[in-house]
């Protein structure tokens, strides 16, 4: 028998139990659906993490100070309080060749008014290399300047939603604002750059670093940030950053130095294991529609006996039976799966209608997952029926009216 | 061509074993028009279904042409029913979904049969048997005595040496019992080895040679002319 006879005569048989077979074809497509739409969702998130990871800058190490490694035994009553991590350091580092900028930070939250309006927002002090490092856009105006980092000087940057919310459509540039105990001159507004990392940097007012510092009446920063001079530099960096460290600090490990890509990795593991769990629970419901399947194919052999006694008797081996039965099972699988795939196209169009700054994407690897799943449970659960069909002794199913 | 010896074949029904055939020796040449009777249950059906290898002999030996039939395999068996046997049933056995081209056409499309010879020969056999005009209808849009000429297109168009036909006119009116017949007849006059198992007394006498099966045992054999 010819396989396109083989098909031909299976669709046929389908097509001859319209109500039966639309079920059966329903059930596959919405188990294949939701492993596609499942995965395009957990995928989404992933590339959402890592664009996060993006914006922030690229070669990027991220310095804080403290260790985060715990040491085993008893955590210390008193505590070892962590040597400060200061602006000396953060300058010091600049030093090195495999490093090209370095951008200390101090955070702080302090109000922000001029004349009677009053904000309450994150103060983050630093230096012009941020700027780069967070490749950040200027809406209006210019940045920090340059010069001795040391030096703090009457001088700040508004984010854009605070700029909106205290001056309206005016132009701040030139204005006095005061911050804290202090007054700044405000010489640039941040373009719109949303949000990054969990900090809004609309919601921001950006001062030179030691003008923070003196703001907030301390020596320490929050944390630095660390361009490297390439990919390839990044782990020379963050040995170089280490050493750098210990040596000024007297031996003492007492930073910690992480890098963006092995954040990034381990967000990326997790993720992927988020989307691979997910879609596991997915495939459940494929094997569902798998089981109906068998069910319904179980009831069509025992309708189709004599039909099957028949095509014994005008020459027929079992073997052609059970061909026969597990093309059927196929062809529905394969037809399933291809609604599936529409129905997940669609369902993602909709997400990504309804959430257009979620990135929802359906990987390739998830369609041909989907649909080989598919077809390998259609088989799996057709073989029980196809054999079933194929052990009818052939003088039995055609005594059978 | 057909040649049985010491065929047993025995049921299981509840808790007896019932005996269908025993010790059947029987022997057909090519050509031959033989009916079998006898009352129901004397086994009639289960030694057409051994000579269709349809079913399988406890014991004996059965040899067609020559073939020792009982050391082939699933595979071997169907080859020769697709090639060598055609059958013919009481109840038909058309497949209601198919039309009657495609009812006449299965038996090609098992042998792999290419798709133009096919419908060249479905159209040629529907027309010897005037169904020409009927060749989209399904089964239940046609008479009992269309349908079965419809079985027995197809039990001809791998044109076969032997036709097995089990009651065939059990279903019909008479009318269209004696077409069958008829037809029938036809084919053994063309050649064919055609074997019948009947309750027909009528039947029974246009046939060249009556086997009577009573008890799974043959009682009479008219012998072969």
């Amino acid at each position: 028998m010819k396989v396109r006879d083989i098909l031909q005569y299976s669709a046929k048989a389908l097509s001859g139990y319209t109500v039966r077979t639309l079920l059966m074809i329903l059930a596959m497509a919405i188990g294949v659906a939701s492993v596609i739409v499942l995965t395009a969702l957990g995928e989404g998130a992933r590339v959402f993490v890592t664009r996060e990871f993006s914006s922030l800058g690229t070669y990027i190490l991220i310095v804080l100070p403290g260790r985060s490694e715990t040491t085993g035994g008893p955590p210390p009553l008193l505590g070892e309080t962590p040597r400060e991590l200061t602006l000396e350091d953060a300058l010091y580092l600049a030093r090195n060749s495999v490093i090209r900028r370095v951008a200390p930070i101090t955070v702080g939250s302090a109000p922000v008014s001029w004349k009677h309006r009053e904000r309450e927002v994150t103060i983050l002090g630093s230096t012009e290399s941020l700027f780069d490092i967070r490749q950040l856009t200027m809406a209006q105006g210019r940045f920090l300047p340059g010069g001795d980092p040391t030096r703090g000087s009457g001088v700040c940057v508004l984010g854009h939603k605070l700029k909106t919310e205290i001056f309206g459509n005016q132009s701040p540039l030139g204005e006095w604002v005061r911050i804290g105990e202090r007054r700044f001159r405000i010489i640039g507004v941040l373009a719109k750059k949303g949000q990054s990392l969990g900090l809004d940097m609309g919601d921001v007012a950006i001062v030179p670093v030691a003008s923070a510092q003196a703001l907030f009446n301390t020596s320490g920063l929050f944390r630095v940030l660390v361009q490297a001079n390439g990919r390839n530099a990044v782990q020379k960096a963050k040995k170089t950053i280490l050493n750098t460290i210990r040596k000024r600090h007297e031996g003492e490990d007492d930073v910690t130095v992480i890098t963006q890509d092995a954040l990034l990795s381990t967000f990326d593991r997790i993720l992927l294991a988020m989307t691979l769990s997910v879609a596991g629970i997915a495939a459940i419901s494929l094997s569902v529609a798998g089981i109906l399947i068998m069910n319904v194919m179980l009831i069509a052999v025992s309708q189709r006996t004599t039909e099957v006694g028949l095509l014994r008797a005008i020459g027929a081996p079992s073997r052609q039976i059970l061909r026969l039965f597990l093309a059927e099972s196929a062809i529905l699988s394969l037809i399933g799966a291809a609604f599936g795939i529409m129905l997940a196209f669609l369902g993602t169009w909709g997400i990504a209608r309804s959430y257009p700054e979620f990135p929802v994407t359906v990987p390739a690897w998830a369609l041909g997952a989907a649909v080989f799943v598919a077809l390998l449970t259609g088989l799996i659960f057709g073989v029980l029926p196809a054999k079933r069909a194929a052990k009818l002794d052939p003088v039995e199913a055609l005594s059978r009216r | 061509m057909i040649r049985l010896s010491e065929i047993d074949r025995t049921f299981p029904v509840g808790g007896e074993t019932v005996h269908a055939l025993s010790n059947v020796n029987f022997s057909v040449s090519k050509g031959e028009y033989v009916a079998i009777m006898g009352p129901s249950g004397s086994g009639k059906s289960t030694l057409l279904n051994i000579i269709g290898l349809l079913d399988r002999p406890d014991k004996g030996v059965y040899s067609l042409e020559g073939l020792d039939t009982t050391e082939l395999t699933d595979d071997q068996q169907a080859s020769v029913r697709r090639n060598k046997i055609g059958f013919v049933f009481q109840f038909f056995h058309l497949i209601p979904r198919l039309s009657a081209a495609e009812n006449v056409e299965l038996p090609m499309i098992l042998a792999g049969m290419d798709p133009v010879e096919r419908k060249s020969r479905v159209l040629e056999a529907l027309s010897s048997y005037g169904l020409s005009e009927r060749m989209k209808h399904r089964p239940d849009q046609l008479s009992g005595g269309q349908r079965q000429r419809v079985a027995i297109a197809r039990a001809t168009i791998m044109q076969p040496d032997i036709i097995l036909a089990d009651e065939p006119t059990g279903n019909l009116d008479r009318t269209s019992g004696i077409e069958v017949i008829q037809i029938l007849e036809n084919l053994h006059d063309k050649g064919i080895t055609l074997m019948m198992v009947t309750h027909d007394p009528d039947l029974g006498k246009r046939a060249l040679r009556r086997v009577r099966l009573v008890d799974g045992r043959i009682s009479a054999d008219t012998g072969s002319s």
